[in-house]
Parts: C-alpha cells; structure tokens; sequence
C-alpha cells in the first residue's frame, strides 16, 4: 500500500488514468463529511474525492459537505449516530471531546509508516493526544501582521522587527491621523490572535502552552505582564474604534479603505483584501516582532484535518484515502494559491510561487524556533477558550476591568481542570 | 338520537355503549395528550433531571447534585442575563400602548386606511433577522443611519451595539418595532367591536378625550389587551433571535438573556455543558411558569364570570 501511494497520487493528479492493480482492491463505499464549505474548499474537497474514486473503481465515494459554521455542533451527532468512513475537524485540544469519548479512530499506525512519519513530522505534534495520532492534517497557515505596504512607505516605516519599533512605528501611523491595526471582535477569536502572539512573545512558547492546558494561573504576573504590552497598544489608541461591533469580513474595509494601516491575521484574509483592490505593491507580510529577547519567537499555524470515526464502516479504504490527501503531489496541488491557497503539510511538497505564502513558510520552517501553537481556542480547552476570549474583548474595550477579568478566569480554570 | 334509532345494530359491547358520553370526549382528546406529554411534559422532566448532572452530551452524565446550581448563583454571566431578561419584560411591555397608539390612530375612514394599515402592519410580517439586521445596520457606528442623524446635529457617534450599558435597551427597541404592529393589529380588530352606543351614551355625558378613552374604550378593549400581554410576555421570553442576529450575546457577554445563555452553554460552538444549561432551562422555565399560572388563573377566572 505504501509503495502504491507515491505513485497514484502523481498519476491522479496529471493523468488520472491506469488505477493500478492494488488500488483497485478498494471496494465499497466511502463516505466523507466534510466541513469545506466555502467555495474554493469546497471545489477542493469535490476534485479529492472524485480523483480517489476514479482511481480505485470498485469504490464508490459519497461526499457530503456541510456549511462550516454548522458542522461544529453537527459532528457531535454524526460521530455518534450515523457515522462517515472520514471526517474534517482541526488537531489539537479541538480532538479531545472526540477523543476521550472514543469518536476518533486511533491512526497511529499510518504515522509510523516512513512515508507520513518523515514527511510530516512538523504537524505530529498537532496530531497526538495522549501519546497517539488520531488523524492527518490538510492544510494548515499562518499568521502574522498583514500591512499596507504603500502606507509605510509613505510614512517611511520599515517592517518592525521589535516591540520599540513596532511601537513607533504604529505612534508614526497614528500622528498620520490612521490606526494602526483594524480588528473586529464580535465574535471574539481575533481577540484571541493577539493574545496569542502578546504573551507567546512576552513569556514563550511553552508558558503559552502551560496557561492554555490550565496549568498556570491567569492571575499570575506573567500574564499580567502580557496584557501590559497589549495595554501600551491600546492606550495608544492603536486598534480601530468600535471593533466589538465588527466581524473579521467587517473590519477589511477599513484596511483597504486605508484608514487602518495593518491586520493580525490568517492568511485567509489576503484573499479578500486583494479582491477588494489591494494590489502586491500595497499589500505585505511580516511576522510579528520579538518582545521579550529571551524567548524564543514562536508562532500559531491552525492545522485542518481528517479523520476517522470509530464507528466509519470502510476503514481500510478510509485509511487510503488520508494517505491520499497527505501524499506529496496532492498536498502541493490542493495547497497552491488557484486552490486552498495555503501550506502543504507534507514536506517533500512544494509551496505555490506566492508571497505571502512563501514568507509565510519561510518563517515556519526557519524562524520559529520556540514552536508551533494551533490558536487559543483549538490549544485551550473549549470553555476556557470562549470566558478568556471574552475576557479579551472586554479588556480591549475596558482595559481598567483587567484585575477583575483576571480574577473570573481564574475561577473558571479552577472550575474546569 | 343514534341510540333510539338503531338500537342494538352496531355490535358494541354494553361497556362501551353505556360510556360513550364520557368516552367520546376523552378518545379525541387522547392523540393530543398524547403529543402533549411526549413533546412537552417529557422533556421538561428530562430537563429537570438532566440539571442535576454534568455531561457533554459525548460520554456518560455524571451525577453531580446541585452543582450546577450552586454554581449559577455564582455565575455573572447568569446574573447579566436575568437582569436582561427583566428588562425584556418590562420594555417590552411598551408595546402595548403604543400599538394602541397606532391602532386609535389608523382607526378612522379615510381613502387609502387599508394601505396604511398595511404599512403600518408590515414589520410584523418580515423575519426577526431581517429586522435584527435591518437595526444593526442602523445602528452602525460608522455609516449607520442614527449616527449619520446625531452627527448632522453635532452629537458624537454613539455605538449602540458596542456598549454595554446600551446594548440591550438598543436590541429592545428593535424588538419593539415588530411588537408593535402585532398589538397594533389586536387591537384594530378590537376596535371594531367597540359598541357604538355606549361611545354615544358616553359622549351625551360630557366625556372626551382622555376619559372617554380610558372609562369608556379601553375597558371595551380588555380582551384584547389581555392577548396583546400574553404575546407580548412570550415575545419577551424568547427574545432570542434578535440577540443572536445583532450581538451575538456581546459586548462581552452584556446583551445575553437566559434563553441566549442556555443555547451558548448547552449547544454552541464552545458549549456542550448540558447539564448547566438544563439548570438554566429550569430557572427560565420556573419564571415563565409565574406568567403561565397568572394566565391560567385569569383565563379561569374570565370563565366563571362569563357563565
């Protein structure tokens, strides 16, 4: 099976013809519940299983596709009711209610395979809970600082790479009558970004992973520590006003329209900012800058996955299947900026000639040392997640209620670990 | 009359036959009742059983007694949210003189009333998100029509939606508008059931404006201020959708109502605590059952004196 994996994915891809002779021992059906809803996922997903059932004859493939948002709450029932031979969700703690309840087939095997076990290696971590792999990443992207380009020229501004000049830098745009960064915080999680890099910046990669496993108390002085830097941004006047109004989409405007000179984000966002008009010269990347010079520079990549209930029917022709989507060819092809336009996890794959894609490699293969977090609510558990978060907003709003926003989360920590 | 005419013919048992006044009844009612307690009374009860357990709807509910409400009387989430909900209550109520407002108004011949019933009306008929969109973008701080107006009188931008202090009496008027129209339309319809004779009667005392209002026409009305009040109460009670729409629960947390909190804590994205939400089902339910036994009790009441 292994030796056949190299070779009918690169066949699949170009040629699509001679399903070899093994492939074709695959029958049944195979029924994949995906939450690739969006339009270019969702082409994605449709391609993927029409070429694994055009290579593997007697399989039939069933794809169903569920609108993103609704699949959160809906894989709970599948999993348990009427479960497909594979499914999408994210890797890290998002796994462990489906873990711990015995939802998830367990795919160790597949990562002690040579194959997935050197080509992967940069998500495993990602993938183990208590000491296993419960599936296989797709894709996976980063984040990082998203700025006018066109604007910091003209303001004479070079890309921050510490936390004085990024101070500066934002204190220039400001006295230019801009802000600095637009964010839209209705629904929350683009709070969580920012703390992600503050505190990952200001007490490192394994304190971040500490307070996020209910290990450390939020009442702590590091944290406190971390939501003071974020207080010089906000004090600033930094962010956008009113963004507790906005989502992500709402807050892109204000960004194209000019009166926001940079956006801490995925690189999702680059796609609607350059159809919104943004072109390459006006549009750049860069990854946020050092703050405390003892800490390794860390960075969030979210990781989407697959995986396989344990209640699929086709398992063995669900297990080719993650095999497929891993593969080499297939990585480089879903991955690349017509498609997905994020980063192939396989690592003999290649990256699409993109800028920000490129940078965005760059910087996780080479300039993030102190490690890879997923984001603040796949690394925390789900609870603690939505009470910090909202805790996050709050403090951008009201940053005086910090002692007491504190205080709450660290009653829900006690109360949840 | 069936038992004169065809005495013995149709083949039912003496048991039957003898019972078939008291049996009719309660064999139409059974499908019903059926229904009743399987889709209502069950669940309330499982409701209440579910609220003394921890579980995340995945693996086994672990007994935890009264854990959860213990830690409900704790909560500030909890405590916004009941706040919230009275304030639901109490506003919302609003909309019942100002649909009598309306409805005193558009209740006069003239060409074309039916069209402005119609408009007036029409709030009613479109969905709550649509007019929980509708206010949001109304309420937009920075291309929103109320800022645009406060703005062209030189007051600063409010932002409605971003503050919690405002936040919920800002989802309320929203809410109001459809409100409105609903007990606008009960009480046209009232209206025309005002006996003409007695405003007559009333008029050749001496009494107009007010008075003639509030002694004469509104005790006249009093049927349908009663449903215009029930209605109102449960559009009060499951103020969800708007909420949903317009904040999603935020600022912070600071526009939740306890139907909104239920759904964040049982079923959404970060939820799954089943048990805590059950405790809160149970909370909001004991509070609609105050308004449901006053109904009861003033619908008996009615009754009795009807007979």
């Amino acid at each position: 099976m292994n030796l056949l994996k190299g070779t009918t994915a690169g066949l699949s891809m170009a040629i699509g013809l001679a399903a070899s002779v093994q492939a074709s021992e695959l029958s049944g059906t195979l029924k994949i519940f995906s939450d690739m809803s969006n339009p270019a996922p969702r082409a994605v997903i449709e391609k993927l299983a029409e070429d694994f059932d055009a290579l593997h004859p007697d399989l039939t493939v069933e794809l169903t596709v569920i609108d993103r948002e609704a699949y959160k709450t809906q894989i709970r029932n599948f999993l348990t009711a009427n479960a497909p031979d594979v499914a999408n969700w994210y890797a890290a703690n998002r796994m462990r209610p489906y873990v711990s309840a015995g939802l998830f087939e367990d795919v160790s095997d597949l990562w002690a395979e040579p194959e997935i076990a050197e080509n992967l290696a940069s998500t495993k971590g990602a993938m183990t809970l208590d000491g296993k792999q419960w599936g296989v990443p797709y894709t996976y992207y980063q984040w990082g600082v998203y700025y006018r380009e066109d604007i910091y020229k003209e303001l004479g501004l070079e890309e921050p790479k510490d936390w004085d000049t990024f101070k500066s830098n934002c204190q220039k745009i400001l006295d230019s009558g801009k802000k600095c960064f637009t964010i839209g915080s209705k629904f929350l999680w683009t709070a969580g970004g920012w703390f992600d890099y503050l505190n990952m910046r200001t007490n490192g990669y394994d304190f971040h992973m500490a307070l996020t496993n209910g290990e450390v108390e939020w009442t702590d002085d590091r944290v406190k520590a971390t939501f003071a830097n974020w207080r010089e941004l906000i004090d600033m006047g930094a962010f956008i006003d009113n963004h507790q109004s906005y989502s992500w989409q709402e807050a892109l405007p204000f960004m194209v329209n000019g009166e926001a000179a940079a956006y801490l984000m995925g690189n999702f966002a680059v796609a609607p900012l350059r159809e919104a008009g943004l072109s390459v010269d006006q549009l750049d990347f860069y990854q946020f800058p050092m703050i405390n010079p003892e800490v390794e520079l860390a960075e969030d990549a979210p990781t989407d996955t697959f995986h396989i209930p344990s209640g699929a029917q086709n398992k063995e022709a669900a297990r080719e299947f993650l095999r497929y989507v891993v593969s080499a060819d297939v990585q480089t092809d879903i991955n690349s900026g017509a498609k997905l336009g994020q980063l192939p996890v396989n690592a003999s794959s290649s990256v699409d000639d993109d800028e920000m894609l490129n940078q965005g490699f760059e910087m996780l293969s080479s300039n993030s040392k102190g490690g890879i977090a997923q984001f603040f609510d796949r690394d925390a558990a789900a609870e603690m997640a939505s009470a910090a978060m909202e805790g996050f907003q709050e403090f951008m709003v009201f940053p005086d209620n910090l002692d007491d926003i504190l205080d709450r989360l660290e009653k829900t920590r006690q109360r949840i670990y | 009359m069936a038992d004169t005419t065809m005495p013995q013919s149709d083949g039912a048992p003496g048991w039957i036959r003898r019972n078939r006044q008291a049996l009719a009844p309660a064999l139409f009612l059974l499908p019903g009742v059926l229904f009743f307690l399987f889709y209502v009374i069950f669940p309330i009860w499982q409701s209440f059983n579910l609220s003394f357990y921890r579980w995340d709807g995945l693996g086994e509910p672990v007994y935890v007694g009264v854990e959860n409400y213990v830690e409900l009387m704790d909560d500030r989430a909890f405590e916004v949210s009941m706040w919230n909900n009275l304030k639901w209550l109490l506003l919302y109520l609003l909309a019942i003189p100002a649909g009598l407002a309306i409805a005193l108004f558009l209740n006069q011949n003239v060409t074309g009333i039916r069209l402005y019933k119609s408009l007036f009306f029409f709030p009613f008929v479109i969905s709550q998100v649509v007019v929980g969109l509708v206010f949001s973008w109304f309420y937009d701080p920075t291309f929103g029509l109320l800022n645009q107006i406060l703005s062209f009188f030189g007051f600063g931008t409010l932002n409605v939606l971003g503050d919690p202090s405002l936040v919920t009496y800002g989802i309320i008027i929203a809410g109001l508008w459809p409100q409105t129209a609903y007990c606008m339309i009960l009480y046209l319809t009232g209206l025309n059931a005002v006996d003409p004779e007695q405003v007559e009667a009333a008029r050749l005392d001496g009494a107009k404006g007010l008075k003639m209002l509030w002694y004469v026409i509104v005790p006249q009305l009093r049927p349908a201020t009663f449903i215009a009040f029930v209605v109102t109460i449960i559009g009060a009670l499951r103020s969800f959708d708007l909420i949903s729409i317009m904040t999603n629960g935020g600022p912070f947390g600071s526009s939740r109502v306890l139907s909104f909190y239920m759904f964040e804590k049982a079923l959404s994205e970060y939820g799954f605590r089943m048990g805590y939400g059950a405790a809160i089902a149970v909370v909001l339910f004991l509070i609609m059952l105050l308004f449901i036994a006053y109904f009861l009790w003033s619908m008996y009441q009615e009754e009795k004196g009807g007979r």
